[in-house]
C-alpha cells in the first residue's frame, strides 16, 4: 500500500512537470468548449446579400425593410447589374441575392400575384438551404401581413415547441460530446502515453525487477489519471453553466458516477493500447484513431446517426462514447434518473469489463 | 566453502529453434565481481535477465540468493538490484525524489530512506544538486547515480547490464571504484561489458560466445591458458569463432 502511494506521487510530478501534458490536460477543455461555443455553431448568421430591386415601390421598400431589420443578414443595396451576380458571387462579397422584378408592387396589388428571385451561393448547400429558408419565411410573413382581411377557407398554424432546449441554445448538443471527448483523449492518450514512456526510458524493465507487483504499475498508473479526469470534468460542467448558460437538469451525483465509470472505461482501453505498442507516438496515434475520431464521427454530437447508412450505425454501437454521450445528454439535459439510462450504463459497463480484462490479461510481466 | 549466491545448471533458454542460451553452467561466490562477457547476441542479457526473473527459462535449474527462478522470482526480486544499459532513472524527477521513490518500490522504510539518502548524497558529491532534476546531471554522474539507487536497498547480489556503456574513462575507473567498495561490503555483483580493461577487474569472467560458456576462470589464469597477454586477445580468439552477431 505504501508502495503504491510512493508510486502515485511519483505519476503526479510527471504530470506536474511536464508542462505539454498539463497543456493538454486542462487548456484542452477551455478551447474546446470555447471554440464549439462560440465558433463552431450551426447557425447561420451575418450573410451578405444583394438586393436588385427594379421596382422600387412601396411593397419592396417594405420586405427590405423587414430583411434588414433580422439579425442574419447584411444588406448591400448598390444597385449592380443583374450580369453581375455571378461575378459578386465568384469574388465572395455576396452569399445570396434577392431581384425585384420591375412592376412587383403593381403586380402584388393588383394581379394579386408577383413574383421575386433567390439565388444562393450552392457551393455551401447547408448555408444556402438555410438562408432561403430564412427569405423565404419572411416573404411568407409579409404576405400575411398586408393581407389580413384576406381569410383562407381553412387555416393551420403549426405551434412549435423545442422540448428541453426552449430557447434553442446551439451549446446543448455538444456539451456531452466534449466531456466525452476530453475524457478521452485524457485518459486514453495520456494514460497509453505515460505507460509506454517507461518502457522507451527502459525504466519498466527496472520496475519488472523490482518487487513492486507489475499489476500495480498500472493500477499505480492509472489512478493519477483518474484524479486529473474527474477534475477536467468537473472544469466542463463549470464552463458547460457559467459560460454557456447550459443548465444541469438531472442530478450531478449520477453524472459524476456516470463519468467515473466513462473514464475508467477510457483508462482500460488506454492501458490496451500501451500493452500492445513500444513507442509513445504510435500508442498516441492508436489513440487517437481508436477514440478520438469515432468518438467525433460516431456519438452523434456532430453528425445525425438516424440519418448514416446500416453499416455506420452498427459501428457506432460498439463506440463506448456514443453510450456515455446518451447518458449525459438524457441526465443532464433532460433531467432524466437512473431508471431511464440503466440500459446505456450497462453496455457501458460491459464494454468496461471487457477492455479492461483484455488490458490485465495482456500485459506483460516478463520481457519476452 | 563460500556461500554460492547463484548457481546455474544446464540453464537453457529457447526462442523457437535459436537457442538463445544453451546450456550454461556456473557458480557465483558472495561477495564476486562476475564479469560476464560476450559478444552482441551471445546470449548474456538473456541469462542475465532469466536470473533476474524477467524472463522463464525452457529448461536447467538456477537458484539466485537460494531462491529458485521458476518458482520464487518473487523472493529473488527483493533481493538483487539491477541497473540496466539504458539510463533508468526517472530524468523530470530531482535526485532526491528518484531515491526516494526507488527506496519506496523496495519497501525501504522511509526514515531509513531519509537517513540513507543523505548519506549517499553526500558520498557522492551531489549535496548541491539533490533537489535538481536528474535530467539535468552529466551522464557520469547519473550512471553513478543509477548505481547507487540499484544497492540502496542493500541487496545481496546486484546485476549490472553495460553500465559503462558511453561512459568516459575516468568516470568508468570511478563507477569501479563504487563496484569494490559494493563488492567489499559483501554485495555480490554481475556484470556484463564490452570493455576488455574491465574485465580485467573481475575476479573470474566468463565468457559466452553463440549461447555457450566457452571460458570461465580469473582473468590471470584465462590469460595464461590461452597464452595471450591481454583480455583483448583472450575473447579475440574465442569470439571470433561466433556465427552469430548482431543483437
Amino acid at each position: 500500500m505504501k508502495q503504491l502511494f510512493v508510486f502515485i506521487r511519483k505519476e503526479f510530478f510527471h504530470v506536474f512537470r511536464d508542462r505539454r501534458t498539463l497543456l493538454i490536460m486542462f487548456g484542452l477543455p477551455v478551447v474546446q468548449i470555447v471554440l464549439f461555443g462560440f465558433a463552431l455553431t450551426s447557425e447561420v448568421k451575418n450573410i451578405t446579400l444583394t438586393v436588385i430591386d427594379n421596382s422600387r415601390d412601396v411593397n419592396t421598400q417594405q420586405l427590405i425593410r423587414k430583411i434588414k431589420s433580422s439579425s442574419y443578414f447584411v444588406v448591400n443595396e448598390s444597385s449592380i447589374d443583374y450580369n453581375d451576380i455571378e461575378d459578386a458571387f465568384k469574388k465572395g462579397k455576396a452569399k445570396c441575392a434577392l431581384i425585384f422584378p420591375a412592376g412587383f408592387g403593381n403586380d402584388l396589388q393588383h394581379g394579386g400575384t408577383a413574383q421575386l428571385q433567390i439565388i444562393a451561393d450552392g457551393s455551401d448547400p447547408n448555408t444556402a438551404k438555410t438562408v432561403v429558408n430564412y427569405i423565404t419565411a419572411i416573404t411568407t410573413a409579409y404576405q400575411q401581413e398586408i393581407s389580413p382581411a384576406q381569410q383562407l377557407p381553412y387555416t393551420i398554424i403549426p405551434e412549435t415547441r423545442m422540448l428541453y432546449n426552449e430557447e434553442g441554445n446551439g451549446s446543448l448538443n455538444f456539451i456531452p460530446g466534449v466531456m466525452a471527448l476530453v475524457l478521452m483523449i485524457v485518459c486514453t492518450a495520456l494514460t497509453s502515453v505515460s505507460v509506454v514512456r517507461e518502457k522507451e526510458l527502459g525504466t519498466m524493465e527496472i520496475l519488472l525487477v523490482s518487487p513492486f507487483k507489475p499489476l500495480m504499475v498500472l493500477v499505480a498508473k492509472a489512478i493519477p489519471y483518474l484524479i486529473l479526469s474527474l477534475a477536467n470534468f468537473i472544469l466542463i460542467l463549470v464552463l458547460a453553466v457559467f459560460v454557456l448558460d447550459v443548465g444541469i437538469k438531472g442530478s450531478i451525483l449520477l453524472l459524476f458516477m456516470e463519468s467515473m465509470l466513462f473514464i475508467i472505461t477510457c483508462l482500460s482501453f488506454g492501458l490496451m493500447i500501451s500493452n500492445t505498442t513500444n513507442s509513445q507516438q504510435t500508442a498516441l496515434l492508436l489513440s487517437m484513431m481508436g477514440m478520438m475520431i469515432p468518438t467525433m464521427i460516431f456519438t452523434g454530437f456532430m453528425f445525425p446517426i438516424e440519418n448514416m447508412p446500416l453499416v455506420f450505425r452498427i459501428i457506432s454501437d460498439i463506440i463506448p462514447s456514443r453510450w456515455y454521450f446518451l447518458i449525459i445528454k438524457s441526465v443532464m439535459l433532460k433531467g432524466l434518473g437512473f431508471e431511464y439510462v440503466w440500459k446505456e450504463t450497462l453496455v457501458l459497463l460491459g464494454m468496461t469489463v471487457a477492455l479492461l480484462f483484455i488490458a490485465l490479461k495482456n500485459f506483460k510481466t516478463r520481457l519476452s | 566453502m563460500e556461500e554460492k549466491v547463484i548457481v546455474c545448471k544446464d540453464l537453457t533458454k529457447r526462442f523457437g529453434d535459436f537457442y538463445a542460451v544453451n546450456k550454461i553452467s556456473f557458480e557465483v561466490d558472495k561477495g564476486e565481481i562476475f564479469g560476464f562477457l560476450g559478444a552482441n547476441g551471445a546470449g548474456k542479457t538473456t541469462a542475465m535477465r532469466i536470473l533476474c526473473g524477467l524472463s522463464h527459462p525452457t529448461s536447467g535449474e538456477a537458484m539466485v540468493a537460494g531462491f529458485d527462478v521458476y518458482k520464487q522470482a518473487e523472493e529473488i526480486k527483493k533481493n538483487i538490484g539491477y541497473m540496466s544499459q539504458k539510463f533508468s532513472l526517472y530524468e523530470n524527477l530531482t535526485v532526491l525524489e528518484n531515491i526516494e521513490f526507488f527506496g519506496g518500490v523496495y519497501g525501504v522504510p522511509y526514515a531509513e530512506i531519509r537517513r540513507r539518502s543523505d548519506n549517499l548524497v553526500q558520498q557522492l558529491g551531489l549535496t548541491a544538486e539533490a533537489k535538481k532534476l536528474v535530467g539535468a546531471l552529466p551522464l557520469g554522474w547519473k550512471q553513478k547515480l543509477a548505481f547507487s539507487v540499484a544497492i540502496f536497498h542493500q541487496p545481496r547480489i546486484v546485476f549490472l547490464d553495460e553500465p559503462t556503456g558511453g561512459v568516459d574513462p575516468v568516470t568508468r575507473r570511478q563507477f569501479w571504484d563504487m563496484i569494490y567498495e559494493a563488492a567489499a561490503s559483501g554485495i555480490t555483483i554481475f556484470v556484463t561489458t564490452h570493455y576488455m580493461d574491465e574485465a580485467e577487474y573481475c575476479n573470474r569472467i566468463t565468457i559466452m560466445v553463440d549461447g555457450k560458456v566457452e571460458a570461465l576462470d580469473s582473468p590471470a589464469n584465462l590469460k595464461a591458458q590461452f597464452k595471450a597477454d591481454n583480455m583483448d586477445e583472450v575473447f579475440y580468439r574465442l569470439a571470433r569463432g561466433a556465427k552469430r552477431s548482431g543483437d
